[in-house]
């Protein structure tokens, strides 16, 4: 269980590190927009909500670091992240919220599908070294190389403006009440499917050329020679012991990439309009609405956390040695 | 290639590499050691040398670029939202300006961002990933902890608030923040392999000769890092690259800085794809995957040097194929050939 | 010089007379390594036969070729090596007769384990590690046994555990959580599982010190006796060879340069190599002698020399070793047994043989 206690310590001190960078940046860079902001809106903002984002923004100089630090952690134990200037007055919580399902369906979804696909073609590639399967490595390259957003645009303007197969932008049809019934499930899959698609494509071939390399590396190792001298079956070779063990560094790599990732697709949101976080961060970003995209980090770094969290929790399961006692 | 008798005593030590008892009794040296490939080996890699080609292609652009672009990017004309023509080989905008100008004259931001942060975050994992691995105890922890913390948060998103909350983020800003948040990965790899060569001999032995640590770190161990470091550092670049090509495309870097990230952006939010402006954002979107496509090259040239078993099984798929060999691990391909290499001086004696 | 007939005037025995039962013929194997133009070859037309009930010890430094002929006769060795050439017949209980290099993959799977186990030098690294050893056991049974019930597989990896000395219950453990003594012992275990005909062990116990070393190697023994395989023994270690080989063949880039009995080939070597090669190990018994190394280092095979590979490094070397290659034949010896072999010109009967080489008692 050291494994995992050692882990969960690591949460703790990178959860207080995403909160404390959180805390930082405003006080380190110069101008203080949100004072402006809030001298701008005189009157309109509730002394309380002012108060919060003072803080937040550490615009009340009268207090020491540490007292401000100290009233910033209240204030997040309390839910409260300050208001939206853009979606004035919800508080940025709010927005978050309503944000954080759509981007979990979409980007976890889609990341755990290219994943998966990615690990199982890749497992087949490095399985069939020095064949024809090797020459899907330049076009999986080519596509680890451009930015997500291009691919995105590019999907779009085939997909959507050309053949007109799938809806450009949204996420649901906006004649639709959401509810959980069958015509809004399926207009949010159908919306879904061409963001999906992006983040799938874009994200896939780094999963297959990881797997790729794992499996070439794994394939010499000497249980699996041993495996062949056993006599056992190519299929129970290359799962149960060459891609058996090549996915685990692939877990750690999953875990360890899945910041970049999502950076990536967020985005995809950008370009399809799809109403989650990355969305919300980008509208934070176009208006500038500090509080929103104070809070738009911090929610999305807690995600990635808690994404890492369960992978290195799958990982615990999938690795004996992590359970090592002592 | 050279580099096959190395290999050979690989396939005999198939097993042992990493627990080779110290026989000790023979007076052979290391014979690994004394076949150490050429340092420039890896340019015979043809994915490198294409790589390094098209990277060279794009400096050279990015030097020359505001004195061969056509027209000044920023001069609008008559000719608005033109499809590519003898004119404008690229097309033109919605302000009638030439695309092609724009890219051209943005390769030299793009480079210069990638590199700028490329060296930056690549000499704080340096710094870093070196010192926590040579270190090791309570100061390893820390700093390895540090790097990971920074790995796992996620770093557009936190490029973005920075340089949106930033009053002027130029592109030196950019680049110092981008190296700020991305040096984590390279420190990361560069302390696992620091920690493996403490381990080795001649570590070891400047140690117990009294050398300082600094001089250690200089001249034993920098120098085996090389390669590692290079693919660290292309890797950054890569990222870098990105990463300022996404923050001008949602436009939190001026837009008034040309760079193909600009050319996007614009493309965006005018509509170039409802409009089917194609050569609006195809040719940024080329360019950028080009580029991208180049820096990965050079990383799998630098992959296959340090790990051989990487290396393509030398000899290319089709000449395989027509010797009917099929390279597989636990089933060693029969062909049988004669010996026409290597001709024994005698007969075995076979009666 | 009268009994001198027997060996230098007959005809050279034919490489299957030197044993008279072969379980394992290997006939003419090279093997090249590397698939481009200018592959390197590692093994060039080594024969070499296992007899029946027979250890054979396979010695030589690290690099000559001793574990590549053991994974090239099993068709084990990993790219970039590629058989060019030879043949590996091997002899079942019933005389059948194969060969190993002729077999189509599904055969080759099936004879797999069943007729030829492999114990792999470095325990630590043939055990998968996220596996319970006993699952490992079990999965290599049922390759071969796909009838067997699974309480009756897991009776039978237990009977195993027992026989190399482990407890049973040690078959839920993971490969980490065993010493390295015990690992060996487990693929050991793993190896016999079949009932295999041959045992090639490669370098079993380098990784181990010399008490398991030794324990590991007087178990061998004793299973041999009682079960009845014959085993392929690899290891730089001439000394620990004596203890357990009956034969031993002596290796050296790539060719077999010396061959016989182990008590004979260990008290008096005929190769020079081989008398370098054992003045390298203190014998693990008798009186204390002085250990010189051999100078130099093998050659390149990638650019080989011609003539006699061993020339640059041997004390005897004549003139005509730097130009021709000499040929496993008898020694020059009087009163050598019938079966001994060595590739080298000292022993083509033009000259005497230098004494240190040609011990009679």
């Amino acid at each position: 269980m050291k494994f995992l206690l050692r882990r969960s310590i690591f949460y703790v001190i990178t959860a207080w590190a995403a909160v404390t960078i959180n805390f930082i940046i405003p006080r380190l860079l110069p101008g203080d927009p949100v004072a402006a902001i809030i001298a701008k809106n005189q009157g309109k903002i509730p002394a309380e909500a002012a108060e919060s984002l003072r803080i937040l923004f550490g615009l009340d100089d009268s207090l020491s670091l540490w007292d401000q630090y100290v009233q910033y952690w209240k204030l997040l134990f309390q839910g409260d992240l300050g208001l939206s200037f853009t979606f004035f007055p919800t508080p940025v919580a709010d927005v978050v919220a309503q944000g954080l399902p759509w981007t979990i369906g979409l980007v976890g979804i889609s990341t755990i599908i290219a994943f998966t696909i990615g690990t199982l073609v890749g497992t087949a590639i490095g399985w069939r070294r020095g064949t024809w399967a090797d020459s899907l490595l330049p076009i999986t390259t080519f596509f680890s190389t451009v930015p997500y957003f291009w691919l995105g645009l590019i999907v779009v303007a085939i997909f959507s403006v050309n053949l007109g197969w799938f809806p450009s932008s949204g996420s649901y049809d906006r004649g639709l009440v959401p509810a959980f019934d069958w015509p809004f499930i399926s207009s949010v899959i159908y919306y879904g499917t061409l963001p999906a698609l992006t983040i799938v494509l874009s994200s896939i071939s780094g999963w297959i050329l990881g797997m790729r390399n794992m499996m070439v590396t794994v394939s010499s190792e000497d249980y699996v020679t041993v495996a062949h001298a056993k006599g056992l079956s190519a299929r129970a070779v290359m799962f149960g012991y060459a891609a058996r063990n090549a996915v685990l560094p692939q877990i750690s790599s999953f875990a360890l990439s899945l910041g970049f990732i999502v950076g990536g697709t967020l985005i995809m949101e950008m370009i399809f309009s799809y109403q989650g976080i990355g969305y919300t961060l980008y509208q934070a970003v176009s208006t500038h609405d500090y509080p929103l995209m104070q809070g738009c980090f911090l929610v999305i770094t807690l995600s990635v956390l808690a994404a890492n969290i369960i992978a290195d929790f799958v990982y615990a399961v999938l690795d004996p040695r992590t359970r090592q006692e002592g | 290639m050279t580099v096959d008798a190395n290999l050979v005593t690989e396939a005999d030590e198939l097993a042992r590499q990493s627990q080779a008892p110290k026989t000790g009794f023979f007076s052979t040296p290391k014979r690994r050691a004394a076949g150490k490939p050429p340092r420039l080996l890896f340019l015979r890699s043809s994915k490198a040398l294409w790589g390094i080609g098209i990277l060279a292609f794009f400096t050279l652009i990015a030097i020359i670029g505001p004195w061969i672009a056509p027209y000044d990017p920023d001069a609008p004309s008559q000719a608005l939202l033109q499809p590519p023509s003898w004119e404008h080989w690229v097309g033109t905008d919605h302000l009638g300006r030439d695309i092609l100008s724009q890219l051209i004259v943005g390769t030299r931001y793009v480079l210069l961002v990638g590199f700028v942060a490329g060296i930056a975050a690549t000499v704080l994992g340096i710094i870093v990933g070196v010192t926590s691995g040579y270190l090791g105890g309570a100061g390893d922890e820390t700093l390895s902890a540090l790097a990971n913390i920074f790995l796992v948060i996620p770093q557009l998103p936190l490029i973005i608030i920075i340089a949106g909350q930033l009053p002027a983020a130029g592109g030196l800003t950019v680049a110092l923040v981008i190296a700020v948040t991305g040096w984590a990965w390279g420190a990361r790899v560069l302390r696992a392999q620091t920690l493996s060569l403490r381990r080795r001999d001649f570590v070891e032995a400047a140690r117990a000769n009294g050398e300082r640590s600094h001089r250690i770190i200089l001249f034993e161990i920098l120098p085996n890092l090389t390669a590692i470091i290079a693919s660290g550092f292309v890797g950054t670049v890569t990222f870098a690259v990105l990463s300022q090509i996404t923050l001008a495309f949602i436009g939190v870097t001026p837009v008034s800085d040309w760079n193909w990230g600009t050319v996007l952006f614009w493309a965006q939010n005018n509509l170039a794809l409802q409009r089917g402006a194609w050569w609006w954002f195809v040719p940024a979107g080329l360019c950028i995957a080009l580029l991208g496509m180049a820096l990965t090259l050079i990383n799998f040239g630098i992959d296959e040097f340090v790990n051989p078993r990487l290396r393509s099984t030398s000899a290319n798929a089709r000449s395989l194929k027509r010797r009917r060999i099929v390279p597989r691990i636990g089933f060693t391909p029969v062909v049988r050939t004669a010996h026409p290499a290597a001709p024994r001086t005698r007969k075995e004696p076979t009666a | 010089m009268t009994s001198t007939d027997t060996a230098g005037a007959g005809a050279p025995a034919p490489a299957g007379a030197l044993v008279a039962d072969p379980v394992l013929d290997i006939r003419g194997l090279s093997v090249d390594y590397g698939f481009d133009a200018n592959p390197t070859h590692v093994l060039r037309d080594v024969s070499l036969s296992l007899g029946r009930g027979e250890v054979l010890g396979l010695a030589g430094e690290s690099g000559c070729g001793k574990s590549t002929l053991a994974y090239a006769a099993t068709r084990l060795l990993p790219p970039p090596g590629l058989i060019t050439g030879g043949e590996v017949w091997f002899t079942g209980r019933d005389g059948r007769r194969e060969d190993v290099l002729a077999m189509t993959d599904a055969r080759l799977r099936q004879s797999r384990w069943q007729d030829t186990a492999i114990v792999f030098q470095g325990a630590m690294n043939s055990l998968n590690p996220v596996f319970r050893v006993g699952r490992q056991i079990v999965d290599g049974i049922f390759a071969h046994r796909p009838k067997w019930s699974k309480a009756q597989a897991t009776e039978r990896a237990a009977e195993l555990f027992e026989m190399v000395g482990i407890a049973p219950d040690r078959l839920r453990s993971y490969p980490h959580q065993l010493s390295g003594g015990m690992r060996q012992r487990v693929m050991i275990a793993m190896a016999l599982a079949l009932e295999p005909q041959v045992l090639i062990m490669d370098e079993p116990t380098t990784a181990l010190d010399v008490v398991m070393q030794r324990q590991i190697v007087e178990q061998i023994a004793e299973l041999r006796d009682r079960l009845g395989f014959s085993v392929i023994f690899i290891t730089h270690d001439v000394s620990l060879l004596i203890e357990i080989a009956d034969r031993i063949a002596i290796m050296y880039a790539g060719e077999i340069v010396e061959q016989g009995p182990a008590q004979e080939l260990y008290r008096r070597p005929r190769h020079p190599y081989t008398k370098g090669l054992l003045s390298s190990f203190p014998p693990l018994r008798g009186p204390k002698t002085e250990l010189a190394g051999i100078p130099g280092a093998p050659p390149d095979l990638s650019n080989p020399p011609a003539g006699c590979r061993f020339a640059a490094r041997c004390p005897h070397a004549l003139g005509r070793c730097q130009a021709v290659e000499p040929e496993l034949g008898p020694t020059a010896v009087p009163g050598d047994a019938t079966a001994r072999r060595v590739a080298c010109h000292l022993h083509d009967g033009a000259q005497p043989v230098p004494l240190e080489l040609a011990l009679t008692r």
